[in-house]
């Protein structure tokens, strides 16, 4: 045992390949989140069940503007379905096991962090996917949705890239909100801020004073980068989107460690 | 000033042949106004089992989150294995049972350990985990299934999957009934045989004297008693004097059978384990002794703490 007190002797322990735990957490965490119908129902089931009542069934009573109000609803469900993916898995998911003390537990072990949040946005970005196949499939075979292969798939990796964002804010939430509050908060932040963005009916049908606000809120800019890969290219340049998404995701970042250094300092027992 | 009368009682710690595996040295932890560690020395010698006891608030889980790096000192110094534990280094061989409300339940008990052992560099097979955590027959079920001992297993099972040196185990009996904490009991000291260090924490001396080599009492974030079980057990089969005299204490310390002498205001406050002969010889040496009082449990001040949160806890439990 007198080996064991020499801090050399802790090199001599190889550390496992990294790439294997990364692959492992990201594995179970889906496995975990998949399994949980509180979280996977709703955020598959909800974008689907809104845009076939409103992009699909409402949008077919308008003659004329049906194809182009499928489409566009299309990529606005699209964004409104990831950012909900993101916002609670991460708002929810690190809001909950930091309450219920399992982060704890994870960071007492050799676990690298980075795993952890890197497992939580694979996850993300599979329900991400997910979401956006299923609304693909039902615009083209019953919404008369007409879209390129190559449109689908640029839709497709926006929505799965512009979920990460979202994360960063969801991580936020996760760490300032309470394990009991977090649903709330979530949703106090998710539904409105999707509606005033126009995710839910074209922008152009809200008030002047809701458009004015929309501009200032990420899910806006994922919206309209969405739009643009189906071919509403309207509403400012891309790279503008792309850098007002970008801030966030930095800004978030900022605020989740803030938050983290404050819950950490906390601790408590 | 109780406190000061346990110290003067305990064994040096140099006396320890085993060298310290981690330690804690003139450690102190405030959190905001509150002050969970005071100044606290504690040494884990390689191979043994130490048993840190004391009532809930005490400090124990302070002091194994600060070995596990999950918290810093205020003040003073703790090193693992030589190292600062904030090096996520010194935790690839450690392992540590946390009280945690819950887990996640929607993995299964071997999807749990297979994640958890993948984090160390040479984990114990499943097998083997499963059959030490006693789990073999409950593999397949998810966490949410399991009764509240089961799940107390599973978190037992994640503290051993990645066969680490040194152990760290905060409560790891609680919730769980007669059987299951011996069962706990005989793993623990399976472990130990096979040259693992263990620190654990509890609030039952009954736990602590079947289970440890060492017994560090702490409470209110001070060290009190520390000792082998025997010498603690000795300590709370002991009597309490108090009187009011004026022979002084290092004379009082000289009478045979006196543990420990300390002044409490006006009052002189004895620890002794043969009371009658104590007084006996008190009273001729000083005729003018008066206010004489004699309590059960030289570790009153202790120890009646832990008895009352013991049975705190067990009410909650029926």
């Amino acid at each position: 045992m007198a080996t064991t007190t020499s801090v050399s002797s802790l090199a001599s322990h190889a550390t496992p390949p990294r790439y294997r735990v990364y692959l492992k957490e990201a594995k179970y965490d889906f496995l975990k989140m998949i399994r949980m119908p509180a979280y996977a129902l709703p955020t598959i089931l909800f974008p689907v069940m809104f845009y076939v009542l409103f992009g699909i069934l409402l949008a077919s009573r308008q003659p004329g503007h049906s194809v182009q109000m499928s489409t566009y609803l299309l990529a606005t469900y699209g964004a409104f379905g990831v950012i909900g993916a993101a916002l609670f898995s991460f708002g929810v998911g690190v809001a909950t096991e930091r309450g219920q003390g399992w982060l704890q537990v994870k960071r007492a072990s050799p676990m690298p962090p980075t795993a952890y949040f890197f497992a939580k946005v694979v996850t993300c970005m599979i329900f991400s996917l997910v979401i956006a196949a299923c609304l693909i499939l039902l615009g083209v075979f019953f919404g008369n949705v007409h879209i390129t292969a190559t449109m689908a798939a640029s839709l497709s990796l926006v929505l799965v890239l512009g979920s990460i964002p979202f994360c960063a804010i969801g991580l936020a939430i996760g760490y300032l909100a309470g394990p009991n509050s977090a649903v709330a908060v979530v949703n106090l932040i998710y539904l409105p801020a999707g509606f005033c963005s126009g995710l839910w009916i074209p922008l152009e049908f809200l008030p002047h004073f809701l458009q004015r606000v929309a501009y200032q809120l990420p899910p806006y800019h994922l919206g309209r980068l969405a739009l643009a890969t189906v071919g509403y290219a309207h509403g400012g340049h891309i790279l503008l989107h792309v850098a007002e998404l970008v801030f966030t995701t930095i800004a978030a970042l900022v605020i989740a460690r803030i938050a983290y250094q404050r819950d950490a300092g906390k601790l408590y027992g | 000033m109780s406190m000061e009368m346990m110290t003067a009682g305990a064994t040096p710690l140099t006396q320890k042949a085993a060298p310290p595996i981690a330690w804690l040295q003139g450690v102190s932890k405030n959190y905001g106004t509150v002050q969970a560690l005071r100044s606290v020395d504690l040494l884990i010698p390689a191979g043994e089992i130490l048993a840190l006891l004391g009532p809930n608030g005490a400090g124990k889980t302070t002091a194994v989150n600060l070995l596990l790096g999950l918290a810093t000192p205020t003040g003073g110094t703790v090193r693992v294995f030589g190292a600062d534990p904030s090096y996520p280094e010194a935790r690839t061989r450690i392992g540590a049972m946390l009280q945690v409300a819950r887990i996640p339940e929607t993995l299964r008990v071997r999807e749990h350990i297979d994640l958890f052992s993948s984090y160390y560099p040479s984990p114990l097979p499943l097998s083997e985990t499963l059959r030490i955590a006693g789990l073999t027959d409950l593999k397949d079920r998810l966490f949410g299934q399991l009764s509240g001992g089961q799940k107390q297993r599973v978190l037992f099972a994640l503290a051993i999957c990645g066969n680490p040196d040194l152990l760290l185990l905060d409560e790891p009996t609680v919730g769980l009934d007669v059987e299951a904490r011996r069962l706990m009991w005989d793993q623990i000291r399976h472990l130990v045989r096979s040259g693992k260090t263990v620190l654990l924490t509890t609030h039952y001396l009954q736990e602590a004297d079947a289970l440890a080599d060492r017994i560090v009492v702490i409470n209110k974030g001070e060290i009190g008693a520390e000792g082998t079980p025997a010498q603690i057990k000795a300590k709370t089969a002991g009597k309490r004097i108090q009187c009011v005299t004026a022979l002084s204490t290092d004379e009082i310390g000289a009478i045979a059978g006196v543990n420990c002498v300390a002044r409490n205001g006006r009052n002189t406050v004895i620890d002794s384990r043969e009371p009658e002969k104590v007084i006996r010889e008190l009273m001729s040496r000083d005729a003018a002794l008066t206010d004489i009082e004699v309590s059960s449990a030289a570790l009153e001040d202790a120890f009646l703490a832990l008895t009352r949160d013991t049975q705190v806890q067990e009410g909650q439990v029926q």
